[in-house]
């Protein structure tokens, strides 16, 4: 028996033992998640266990390296580790951004200090992150920013405001894009700073959606003290970590797409009935098989484009595809799942419809191709990188 | 198993694409249907082919094969795609040999030889309706004697004009559409009863229609099991839709590349037409497409290769995805290339044709969507 093979059985077994059954059901939502941070309440004692003791094993981040409180597991191993967790129905023990996307940025950008300071606070669940990106002004053109943070010495003072920071009302620290040197070019004059979200001048509202839920902010900052030790690589080179996070970012939104839930056929099947073995609404039918082919498929293109990274074969804006394709997988699946339920998904407010979960899903989903860089910049970005077309 | 090329795999693929590129390129092709040549292939090419062991791709060693399996076989069409490359690879390598291969008996071996030495060419006759309904069967083989008598009319035959030997599935018990009570038999095309008529195609390429009037059959003619042939017929169709998707695969990425090339050399309104932003997104979109059906078209010739009963869906998948995407790719490729893309000097309508018929074999993006929500119980 191989290595590999030792590693699937002995896995397989842990999981077997340790993950609560609670914990092997898909979570109803965003806010079913855990999310942890210094005023997280668990949803159950399932919870908890789960996420303390993955983080015990380092497993919540099984592949960043053991010092920083990962597993230190090799890419094969974090593989099967995943394969088997999802064999096995095994919710994430821990859902962050600093899992997502600051810490791999960290792993690669940051001092020493820094790493040792965040990291295992991210791994254990300890520190919720959030990320302060876009501003009102700076959506799709994320570089022109304008939140400035001046040089007052020892520290910087923050000045601005964020919008769509996501949890920014549940967040303990954020990892934020400043501008440093308002004369630079846009790109060239942007830092990444982080700061507890507990400082004197930070301020958060919360957005009402379409979706009757609030998980994005609007956040302001005045005056707000930023210790120098806490800017990540060199001033003025911000954008290079914030292209490096973004494709994270993407990977994770993009991620999306391979959807979980309830299968479309069933869910059609309970509203319009079954003639002869197949759904009565033949059309309905034929748009449901179609999208589970797309959806098919799209599992197997993660699943070579992890295959493609491993063995550093893949475009470095191969992200950029998957996150546009799998978004908008996502958006057509919540379309089917809203025409497969028929008026009962349009219940907003009833028991029956669990506080309307599916049409606030429906709405939600509408974001994913907005959020972490709009499909158009993800066209945009494979149009020029990818394919090198002129004046892209 | 990673949903990469392996080194030896990426070596046969520069090989592959080294010898269908010298010797087989789309200007072959040309040459073939401008002269109406009588066999629709090239003889001698074939035989190159074979002395790659390339005939024998997937046949085992020991009956003078080369031993690979369906990703090596699917690297090969994807060369043949990208050509446009009219060769019995499909009907003799692909369907012929995994028909042999599955079936066994006292014929095979001897048969499988031949055919990786490049001396036996096959031709699966199955298809009856317009539409591939494999289920669909009214060709008859009745007990007659020692063997069978064969009626009955079959369409689409891949290499049907060419072929030594036809694969026939017929009908030995119950009705039309029944799952038992299929046959699969190995007929002469030169035996009595047997007409076959070239039927020229769009992307000229070969086909025929058969019929067959009380056609005498000896017993031994019997690939596999009397009346329980289904299952057979269902291993070579998905191996043959696997490699086929391959083919629709390098089919659109060599029209895909052609198309980008173009952008980047077209003006118009004074900029290379690349520059707008209307053609770059829709160019886009595309590789998305491409990149999501090359996954799924590897990952189904590894499953053959790992677990041929478990591969069902992945092959549907990966021919559904193959057929829809060669689709837009063709279609987004005339329109980019404009009136260019019209005239037959251009190679880029070819690409069309090939991809409307590679789409109609062994069944289209419909056909096998449906198979997943059968196979999802909806």
């Amino acid at each position: 028996m191989t290595d590999l093979e030792t590693f699937r059985r002995e896995t397989r077994a842990w999981l077997e033992a340790n993950c609560p059954a609670e914990m092997r059901t898909p979570p109803d939502d965003e806010e079913d998640r855990c999310w942890g941070g210094r005023n997280w309440k668990f949803k159950n004692e399932a919870q908890k266990q789960w996420l303390e003791r993955m983080a015990a094993r380092g497993w919540t981040v099984p592949d960043w390296p053991k010092e920083f409180g990962g597993g230190g597991l090799s890419k094969d191993e974090t593989k099967i580790l995943r394969e088997e967790m999802r064999a096995m129905k095994c919710r994430s023990p821990l859902d962050s951004f600093g899992i997502w996307m600051l810490g791999p940025a960290l792993l690669k950008y940051g001092n020493e200090a820094q790493k040792k300071e965040h990291l295992p606070k991210i791994a254990r669940g300890e520190i919720r992150w959030c990320q302060g990106y876009s501003e009102p002004g700076a959506g799709s053109d994320l570089a022109s920013l304008q939140t400035k943070a001046e040089d007052k010495g020892d520290h910087y003072l923050v000045n601005g405001q964020k919008i769509w920071t996501s949890y920014a009302n549940y967040a303990d620290w954020i990892f934020c894009l400043v501008r440093t040197d308002p004369k630079a070019k846009k790109h060239e004059g942007i830092s990444f700073l982080l700061f507890d979200m507990a400082s004197s001048g930070v301020e958060t509202r919360p957005i009402l959606l379409i979706s009757g839920k609030s998980p994005f902010c609007e956040t302001f900052f005045t005056d707000v003290k930023v210790p120098k030790e806490n800017l990540v690589y060199t001033e003025n080179k911000g954008w290079d970590v914030a292209k490096y996070l973004l494709t994270h970012e993407r990977d994770m939104i993009g991620g999306m797409g391979l959807g979980g839930g309830r299968p479309l056929g069933q869910i059609a099947a309970q509203s319009v009935g079954v003639e002869n073995g197949s759904l009565a609404d033949p059309l309905l039918r034929a748009d449901i098989a179609e999208f589970d082919v797309d959806a098919f498929a799209f599992a197997l293109a993660m699943e070579r484009a992890g295959d493609l990274m491993k063995s550093k074969q893949a475009h470095p804006a191969y992200s950029s595809f998957l996150k546009y394709y799998g978004t908008e997988l996502n958006k057509r699946r919540h379309e089917l799942v809203m025409s497969s339920l028929g008026s009962d998904g349009l219940e907003w407010e009833s028991e029956r419809s669990q506080e309307g979960d599916a049409p606030r899903a429906w709405l939600r989903t509408k974001a994913n191709s907005i959020e972490g860089g709009t499909s158009e910049v993800q066209l945009n970005i494979i149009s020029k990188r990818i394919l090198e077309l002129p004046g892209a | 198993m990673a949903l990469v090329l392996t080194e030896e795999q990426s070596m046969l693929r520069d090989s592959a694409r080294g010898l269908v590129a010298d010797r087989a390129p789309i200007a072959h092709l040309r040459k073939l249907r401008d002269s109406r040549d009588d066999e629709g292939f090239s003889r001698e090419v074939w035989k190159e082919f074979a002395s790659m062991g390339f005939a024998g791709i997937i046949v085992p060693e020991d009956n003078g094969g080369s031993g690979l399996g369906h990703v090596e076989a699917g690297v090969v069409m994807e060369e043949i795609g990208r050509n446009l490359t009219p060769s019995p690879f499909l009907s003799t390598a692909i369907l012929g040999a995994t028909a042999l291969k599955r079936a066994g008996g006292a014929r095979a071996g001897d048969l499988l030889a031949r055919l990786s030495a490049g001396d036996l060419l096959l031709a699966l006759a199955l298809d009856e309706r317009p539409k591939h309904t494999p289920k669909h069967i009214e060709t008859k083989a009745t007990r007659s004697g020692n063997g069978f008598t064969l009626s009955g009319a079959k369409t689409f035959v891949v290499d049907g004009h060419v072929a030594d030997l036809l694969i026939v599935t017929a009908r030995t018990a119950g009705g039309d559409d029944d799952k038992d009570g299929v046959t699969l038999l190995l007929v002469d095309p030169k035996a009595k009863g047997v007409s076959i008529e070239r039927t020229i195609m769009v992307d000229a390429h070969n086909a025929a229609r058969i019929t067959f009037e009380n056609v005498a059959v000896d017993s031994d003619a019997v690939l596999g099991e009397i009346d329980a042939g289904a299952p057979l017929v269902e291993t070579i169709l998905d191996a043959g839709r696997a490699c086929v998707a391959s083919e629709l695969l390098g089919l659109s990425e060599e029209a895909f590349e052609r198309t980008v090339a173009y952008l980047k050399e077209r003006k118009q309104f004074g900029k290379l037409i690349g520059e707008f932003q209307g053609l770059q997104h829709r160019a886009s979109h595309l590789y998305c497409e491409l990149e999501i059906t090359r996954a799924a078209v590897l990952k189904a010739l590894q499953m053959l290769d790992a677990d041929a009963d478990k591969a069902r869906a992945y092959v549907a998948v990966a021919k559904a995805r193959a057929c829809s995407s060669a689709d837009l790719a063709v279609r987004e490729a005339v329109q980019m290339h404009g009136g260019n893309g019209m005239t037959d000097a251009i190679d880029i309508g070819l690409f069309m044709k090939r991809a409307r018929v590679a789409q109609e074999l062994f069944g289209d993006a419909r056909f096998h969507a449906n198979r997943i929500a059968k196979i999802r119980g909806y």
